[in-house]
């Protein structure tokens, strides 16, 4: 071990000014000798094993490669992201209205999204999907009409939704109970103070809620957002209980069934979640940082910057901290 | 010092709605469970009158305050604001609650301020001021603007018109929020001990706006700890504990000359 060599130096070595006062010049950095050590001891292990994975037949590089950009993959891919970002947008929107529902002083509406996330929070996602699946079987038609009546218009239920949506419907509905636990969240962290100065101001509670708490929410809402996003983006794996099997799960498990062989293609699969992942955790990224805006906790000196300004100029500096200081004040509260 | 005594309805209006006291309380009282924090209130503010409630804390005069706007609900009594009872329609000899909707707009005309300011960090204090008259009132947003720059040079923040409230001082937020207030013109404001979150030296700046503001003829009713400022500027004060009003009188005579032993030992501690 190189210990005794290293951190030893603090002896102030003389000034090399004029000045021959005892000023201490020079700083010796702590060292960390064992982070040095773990990380040659890790960088060992990784090349045994990456060195191991590229000899072994059975991971067949060869074919992850020839199927890596298969247009079939590639198109599941898309179905995959596709049926994550509809899902998502339902499941927000409607976590939203369930969240605000909860809020409310109306007993009636309080009822109905307590009932609704007992249900979809409490079931598994895959019996949802199965399901969602078994609707066209359980519902033949959709009618519209008055109950126990001879229906106005009546649809058969496949042809109004094709395993697509189900899938979406599903996911959606499953996705909004948990998000409308993030809103609520949200929601309390804004200082009740907030709500009340808006109703001070004349403010009805709609406004209130559109134009005070929801964007101050927003902060505390993103981070746990982009988390369901990707979590959302994995549980599209599922939506073969449906069954839709255009997603990326099902397309590589159809192709490496018909040419025996599971290893390589889901080898692919996992390449392409992981590239989907790492994109959206950039986009998360970004949104936070947009979110963060105007309400860091900046000490009030020097010249505030003007106007426009503020968006683009002060926040470079204190973001990534100001976002956080700013929920852990939001928590706080 | 003697001008601001007299009140802005003065004689060009007619004597019925002068005669109308701004607020009215008939034996109004407040409970929180069984605990009753208002015991029995009656008082009377007159337009353009300046009534300080002191007293100790938990003494029910932020209750008292927050009754006047319907933030809460008095329990028993009679509250009115203008001659219309708070938060209640007022029909033969009954009480018909309101609906939020006709509670949010008895609440346009009364201004209130907080002792945390409350102002909306999301936006800046030119956003702050405007808010509630484009969105609640719906003036136009040039109007909105332009008389929301006049309202910030009037307490003196003309230039920090474009600044967050997270970048301004304690001081300066609570003027922006009195500002915020005064775009809706009420006829009525409210402070909820506005200076005691303040540093002790920006205490000034914003009495000082209060005081600019009470010269105006403004009706106001402000709870405070501050004697001084209830003795330069107050017509009235009133001095509360235990959810009952103790002593009310002209504030140099109560400050000088207390007659309750509860006023006297309250304001040893304080003065």
């Amino acid at each position: 071990m190189n210990d005794a060599s290293s951190g030893r130096t603090e002896t102030s070595v003389p000034a090399g000014g004029p000045g021959a006062a005892p000023v201490p010049t020079k700083i010796v950095r702590l060292r960390h000798p064992w982070r040095i050590a773990f990380a040659v001891v890790i960088l060992a292990i990784v090349a045994v094993v990456v060195i191991d994975a590229a000899q072994r037949p059975a991971f067949d590089w060869p074919t992850v490669g020839k199927y890596l950009f298969d247009q079939r993959i590639s198109q599941a891919a898309g179905y995959t992201l596709l049926l994550t970002v509809l899902s998502m947008v339902i499941g927000v929107v409607l976590g939203i209205i369930l969240a605000v529902m909860r809020q409310s002083e109306n007993p009636v509406l309080k009822g109905v999204a307590w009932v609704w996330l007992w249900i979809f929070r409490g079931t598994p996602v895959y019996v949802q999907l199965v399901f969602w699946g078994l609707l066209a079987t359980i519902y033949t038609s959709i009618d519209l009409g008055v109950p126990f009546m001879e229906p106005w218009v009546s649809f058969p239920t496949t042809a109004l939704l094709n395993t697509f949506w189900l899938a979406v419907i599903g996911l959606a509905l499953n996705e909004s109970a948990y998000m409308a636990e993030i809103v609520r969240a949200g929601l309390l962290s804004v200082d009740s103070g907030q709500s009340e100065a808006a109703t001070a101001l004349g403010m009805g509670w709609g406004t209130t809620m559109r134009r005070v708490v929801l964007p101050q929410a927003m902060r505390v809402i993103i981070p746990p957002t982009g988390n369901e996003v990707i979590s959302m983006l994995k549980t599209t794996s599922l939506v073969s209980a449906i069954p839709f099997t255009l997603e990326l799960y099902m397309r590589q498990r159809d192709i490496a069934a018909a040419i025996f062989a599971p290893v390589p293609l889901l080898i692919v699969a996992s390449i392409w979640y992981l590239a989907i992942t790492s994109v959206l955790m950039v986009g998360q990224y970004f949104l936070e940082k947009r979110f963060a805006r105007g309400v860091g906790d900046r000490p009030d000196t020097g010249p505030g910057p003007v106007t426009g300004a503020m968006s683009t100029d002060g926040l470079e500096q204190v973001d990534p901290e100001a976002g956080l200081a700013a929920r852990h004040g939001g928590d706080a509260r | 010092m003697s001008e601001q005594t007299t009140t802005p309805a003065g004689d060009d209006e007619s004597v019925a709605v002068s005669q109308t006291p701004m607020v009215l309380a008939e034996h109004v009282s407040k409970s929180f469970g069984s605990n009753e924090v208002l015991k029995d209130i009656s008082l009377e503010v007159r337009r353009g009158e300046v009534l300080c409630l002191v007293g100790p804390s938990g003494s029910g005069k932020s209750t008292f305050l927050r009754c006047i706007n319907h933030l809460e609900q008095v329990s028993s009594g009679r509250l009115s604001v203008d001659g219309s009872v708070v938060g209640y329609r007022e029909v033969g000899d009954k009480l018909y609650e309101m609906h939020p909707k006709d509670a949010a707009k008895q609440r346009r005309d009364i201004g209130m301020v907080f002792q945390r300011f409350n102002l909306f960090p999301h936006m800046t204090a030119l956003e702050n001021v405007m808010e509630a008259p484009t969105q609640v009132k719906g003036v136009s947003r040039s109007k909105a603007k332009a008389r929301a720059h006049e309202l910030l040079a009037r307490v003196g923040l003309a230039e920090r018109a474009d600044y967050y409230p997270a970048h301004l001082s304690g001081g300066q937020q609570q003027r922006v929020a009195i500002a915020r207030a005064l775009a809706m013109d009420p006829k009525l404001m409210l402070f909820d001990e506005p200076t005691s979150a303040l540093d002790p030296e920006l205490v000034g700046e914003v009495l000082d706006v209060m005081k600019e503001l009470a010269k105006t003829g403004m009706t106001m009713i402000v709870v405070t700890h501050e004697m001084g400022f209830a003795r330069e500027v107050a017509d009235t004060l009133v001095f509360m504990d235990g959810g009952v009003v103790v002593e009310t009188g002209d504030p140099r005579e109560v400050l000088a000359n207390p007659q309750h032993a509860r006023t006297q030992a309250f304001l040893s501690k304080v003065l």
